[in-house]
């Protein structure tokens, strides 16, 4: 699988760039600024991008910008974002085109390689990854919102791990249930929150995610 | 007839502050007196009431402007002194005496209050200068007709008729200039001088000064505590961890291993308090994409329906935009926790080269920035940029609160306007229709000289040397009044650096 990665600290770069050869991934383009890293989107087209938000020139949002114009260019293109800080707006322009295949994960999550990893798996398939934090943040600024008040405590873990972008079965070994328990709490999460339920994961996971949004 | 509605109004206004430059001049005689009476004869008690009265016709005059002539003016005085305070032992002391009873320390105070303070003086100067200047300028159509009747009195009906008419067709386009005119000029004369408006400014400086280094040194204080305590020792803790870890490898490589996991947990906690500490000090959202996005992410994160409107032209500056975020976010919380609102609106804009923040909410108001600690925090936070914090919260709601940050963005220089050079120009020549062509001609006309010297009043055909000679005091009054207008306009063009 080819990656293109943006990061401007070196040791970040190169710890990034040795975890990801060394779980089979293929690394066309290491690059450091916001120019650069939009040409190597544009000429590598790779399966996944993983891009740091800031990044030179500017230090600002330069690694967010490129990949959200990269994404123009390309619908649909891969890309998972890493961050110091996570904010729901930068989340919410990420997921704005709705065509999925996007991670926003704190720099933190590298930490543990394999969920890393299975992160990036996750997103160059076209699904999503959203960082635990932006979930709870998401969820936080929703406290209020009446549908949500109606879900139990159990169906309410489903929602986040699912929210962050993970498969029933993926859910369901991270709570101990079993599949057919986890399709019982998601389709009774979706009858609550007026949702019309859909059998695939990332469609799925889009529609919480809207919903969570529409705040 | 509806057109005509304007000019009797401004003929009404005129002819009240005509009237009260009357008054003003009573006044002024009165001070006058007063002043004569107390460093002459020594009758100090009268000194206070006096000035007193002038205050009270001149602050009558300062709301008149403001409401005739859309010039607010503001009080040139200086604080009034607090009421004396009793030593411990109940005697009062001013100076090197002490007193039973508050009554002469506090004219004393009184009296130091009045006596140095400029604007004592530029009072009385103003109420005995006013009728001859834009008391003048104000009275003209009235003087004219009340001349027009002297004549028809005196027997030649023509020569009234003449003057009535004049004064009643020209009244349409003079009454309300002279109005407007009347108020630049009391604005300029009754209002602070630039020296007083400074030494209120370095004083408001001062204080919001003393508050800025002190809430920054109690900021970093702060930040030292948190580093300190979160950040700092749980590096130590993962040091000494992977420590242990290196020393177990060799022989229990299964302890090593959790104390590596340890460690690890032990740094993303760490990542985590320092993320927290970064947010309170410079929002990296913040520094990414400016206030607009900014409070937008504040929206998103916040409990309440929040609806955000910017328009803003540019950047303002890094400082600035931190006390405005800060701000908004503390009236965002205090709304969702003390508010109990479920909808919020956040409206950022600018207001000349001001950035204005409205925030409103659904709530049950009762507000008080008296009270709450955190209104305060923000007005200290905005004080240090003469920023001001205005909230409207009735009990029962909603709540409005807006944030007035100045001179956010750059301000653009007044271009040299044609006006400056037509106002030098009034300021050399007023004086000579005033005092030769006017008051000279005048007294000369009186006393029935034969010199007629240069004065053009006492040249021209009998029934108009009067005329001419009261026109030449107007002239000058209105080129005085017209130049003091050119300057306090030229003035507010270029910037109003003090305010």
């Amino acid at each position: 699988m080819r990656v293109v990665l943006a990061e401007d600290l070196h040791l970040l770069r190169e710890g990034l760039v040795a975890l990801l050869r060394a779980h089979g991934f293929e690394v066309v383009a290491a690059v450091e600024s916001g120019p650069e890293l939009l040409a190597a989107l544009v000429g590598e087209r790779p399966d996944v991008a993983v891009v740091d938000v800031r990044l030179p020139p500017t230090f600002t949002d330069e690694g967010l910008q490129a990949a959200l114009a990269a994404r123009r260019q390309a619908p649909g293109l891969p890309v998972l974002v890493l961050s110091q800080h996570v904010e729901q707006l930068y989340a919410r322009e990420l997921l704005a085109d709705g065509s999925g295949g996007v991670g926003y994960l704190l720099k933190d999550r590298v930490f543990n390689g394999e969920q890393f990893v299975d992160a990036v798996r996750r997103v160059a398939a076209g699904g999503t990854a959203m960082d635990p934090e932006v979930i709870a943040r998401l969820l936080a600024s929703n406290a209020r919102n009446e549908p949500l008040g109606r879900l139990t405590p159990r169906e309410r873990e489903v929602l986040e791990l699912m929210a962050e972008g993970r498969s029933n079965a993926a859910i369901g070994q991270r709570l101990f249930l079993s599949d057919s328990a986890v399709g019982k709490h998601t389709a009774s999460i979706f009858t609550k929150l007026g949702l019309a339920p859909s059998d695939d994961d990332n469609r799925r996971v889009l529609a919480v995610l809207a919903f969570l949004n529409s705040k | 007839m509806t057109s005509a509605r304007p000019t009797f109004t401004a003929l009404a206004r005129s002819a009240a502050l005509a009237g009260l430059a009357l008054l003003g001049l009573a006044a002024g005689l009165v001070m006058l007196a007063a002043v004569l009476l107390t460093f002459l004869v020594g009758l100090v008690p009268v000194f206070p009431s006096a000035v007193r009265l002038a205050r009270a016709v001149t602050r009558l005059q300062r709301g008149l402007t403001a409401r005739w002539s859309g010039i607010p003016v503001d009080e040139p005085y200086r604080p009034a002194p607090p009421p004396p305070v009793p030593q411990s032992d109940g005697w009062y002391r001013d100076g090197r005496t002490l007193y039973k009873r508050p009554t002469i320390p506090a004219f004393n105070q009184r009296w130091n209050w009045m006596t140095k303070d400029p604007a004592t003086w530029r009072d009385l100067a103003y109420l005995l200068a006013a009728p001859l200047t834009n008391g003048l300028v104000v009275a003209a159509p009235l003087l004219a007709t009340a001349y027009g009747v002297a004549w028809a009195a005196g027997g030649t009906p023509v020569m009234g008729a003449v003057w009535i008419l004049l004064a009643v067709i020209g009244v349409r386009w003079y009454a309300p200039w002279a109005v407007r005119l009347h108020g630049q000029v009391a604005a300029v004369l009754l209002g602070p001088t630039e020296k007083a408006r400074l030494a209120r400014r370095v004083s408001r400086l001062d204080a919001a000064r003393t508050e800025a280094v002190d809430s920054q040194a109690a900021e970093l204080r702060r930040i030292e505590r948190d580093l300190h305590d979160g950040a700092q020792a749980r590096l130590v803790a993962i040091g000494m961890t992977i420590g242990a870890a290196e020393q177990l490898l060799e022989n229990d490589p299964q302890a090593a291993r959790a104390l590596l996991g340890k460690a690890r947990e032990a740094s993303a906690t760490a990542l985590q308090e320092i993320r927290r500490l970064v947010r309170g000090i410079h929002p990296p959202v913040l520094a990414e994409r400016g206030l607009g996005d900014a409070v937008r992410a504040l929206a998103l994160d916040s409990p309440l329906r929040t609806h955000v409107t910017v328009d803003l032209p540019e950047r303002a500056t890094a400082p600035l935009e931190s006390a405005a975020y800060f701000a908004v976010s503390e009236l965002l919380a205090n709304a969702a926790r003390h508010g109990d609102a479920t909808e919020a609106w956040v409206d950022v804009s600018t207001q000349g080269p001001a950035l204005r923040v409205t925030v409103t909410d659904d709530g049950h108001g009762g507000a008080d920035p008296e009270q709450g600690t955190g209104l305060r925090g923000i007005e200290r936070r905005l004080g240090a940029f003469d920023g001001v914090l205005a909230v409207n919260s009735p009990v029962g709601g909603p709540t409005t609160a807006v944030i007035e940050l100045p001179r956010a963005f750059g301000v653009r220089p007044a271009p040299m306007t044609p006006w400056r050079y037509f106002g030098r120009l009034c300021w050399g020549l007023w004086p000579i229709a005033l005092f030769p062509q006017g008051l000279v001609a005048m007294v000369l006309k009186l006393v029935g000289s034969p010199v007629k010297s240069w004065f053009l009043g006492l040249y021209v055909p009998g029934p108009f040397q009067w005329p001419v000679i009261v026109g030449m005091m107007l002239l000058g009054g209105g080129l005085l009044a017209v130049a003091l207008a050119t300057t306090v306009r030229t003035r507010e063009a270029e910037g109003g650096a003090c305010g």
